[in-house]
């Protein structure tokens, strides 16, 4: 079995998790920039996690045959300083010819503030401005259907996003059809509790095709599983999927959208 | 899969986490003090499992979920806690 795991926090991981995961058919690792626990308390301390992303962290995927890559942003939970997250994607532009680079994420709104609507904004023109990839954060819980609903009024609303670009992350039942039906891909994130379980997403792939769907374990400093991906195709097999449907979902699928930025190279076994 | 491949299936987990909830509310029974919006939301949202309607799951996740579309002010705090607060009678 091979797989890709589309947005894993890999910073944040030990690096035992880089050896399991390639043990069980991991052939690339995406990790979007996202909040450190803590709120930066400068751009530099960003220029410092941008550095991180696309020097330490590829060289530490690298010891395990592992190609890593990234995305870069400012995170929602901490836009409510614009003026910080001004700086910030100011930023960016500097770093986006760096070869781990997909794009734009994971940006998107963590409470629904209109501050965080504004660096939603700000990020959206940049991945405009230098044709880059979206990856989207949906809210948590109680705030993920009207931040969804959100999200996607921003992106519509501007006539360069093409939504086949854009993948809306942590869908779940309540979100998948909005984003598909809007024409853009949709993440399903696999944790114990907070998002989605292995069972529901097969539900949701089950319901509305696999065409436009990935899995993703977001594995990061909390709890959660890096190896959630495997766990998911393991399900999929209980499920009655076959081993060319499951392959199509893990890999194919995450393979398909990424290779939509030339920087993304999976070496094929066959 | 048919109906009986799902029990076979799903049965046992799901027989398991309903026996969870209700120790839960159990829990909270016995506990002092006065609740929140948290378990009013709870219980509005398990009135939705009763139904026969399909998509529980889609109508679970609504009922718990912020039903006002324009963005707040100000974030105030970074944390989620699953229910809407705006919903408390």
């Amino acid at each position: 079995m091979r797989y890709i795991e589309p947005h894993a926090h890999m910073v944040s991981r030990v690096t035992d998790d880089y050896q399991a995961m390639v043990v069980a058919g991991c052939a690339a690792v995406c990790e979007p920039a996202f909040w450190a626990g803590f709120d930066r308390s400068s751009p530099a301390g960003f220029y410092d996690y941008f550095c991180q992303l696309t020097e330490h962290e590829p060289r530490r995927a690298a010891k395990f045959g592992l190609p890593h890559y990234c995305w870069l942003c400012i995170n929602p939970k901490e836009s409510e300083d614009v003026s910080l997250a001004s700086e910030v994607i100011a930023m960016i532009p500097k770093f986006l010819d760096r070869k781990n680079v997909l794009g734009i994420g994971e940006i998107g709104l963590n409470k629904n503030s209109r501050n965080e609507l504004k660096v939603l904004e700000m990020h959206v023109d940049l991945a405009a401005r230098h044709n880059q990839l979206i990856l989207v954060h949906t809210p948590h819980l109680e705030d993920k259907l009207k931040g969804t609903r959100l999200i996607l009024d921003v992106l519509k609303a501007d006539s360069r996003i093409k939504p086949e670009r854009c993948l809306i992350d942590h869908v779940e039942e309540h979100t998948v059809k909005l984003v598909l039906d809007g024409g853009f891909w949709g993440g399903m994130t696999l944790y114990p509790e907070t998002k989605c379980t292995a069972a529901r997403a097969v539900d949701m792939i089950e319901q509305y095709g696999g065409e436009r769907l990935w899995m993703n374990s977001a594995c990061d400093w909390g709890v959660s599983v890096p190896l959630a991906i495997p766990h998911a195709a393991l399900e999929l097999r209980k499920r009655g999927h076959s081993a060319t449907a499951i392959d199509r979902l893990i890999y194919q699928n995450p393979k398909r959208f990424l290779s939509q930025c030339p920087n993304f190279k999976v070496l094929e076994a066959d | 899969m048919n109906r009986q491949q799902l029990l076979d299936l799903y049965y046992l987990e799901a027989r398991s986490k309903l026996i969870d909830v209700a120790a839960f509310l159990d829990r909270l029974d016995r506990a002092d003090g006065p609740a929140d919006f948290r378990l009013t939301a709870f219980q509005e949202a398990l009135r939705e499992l009763q139904s026969n309607a399909p998509s529980r799951a889609e109508r679970v996740l609504t009922a718990l979920s912020d039903p006002t579309s324009e963005p707040i002010p100000a974030a105030t705090t970074k944390a989620a806690c699953g229910a809407w607060p705006g919903k408390a009678g």
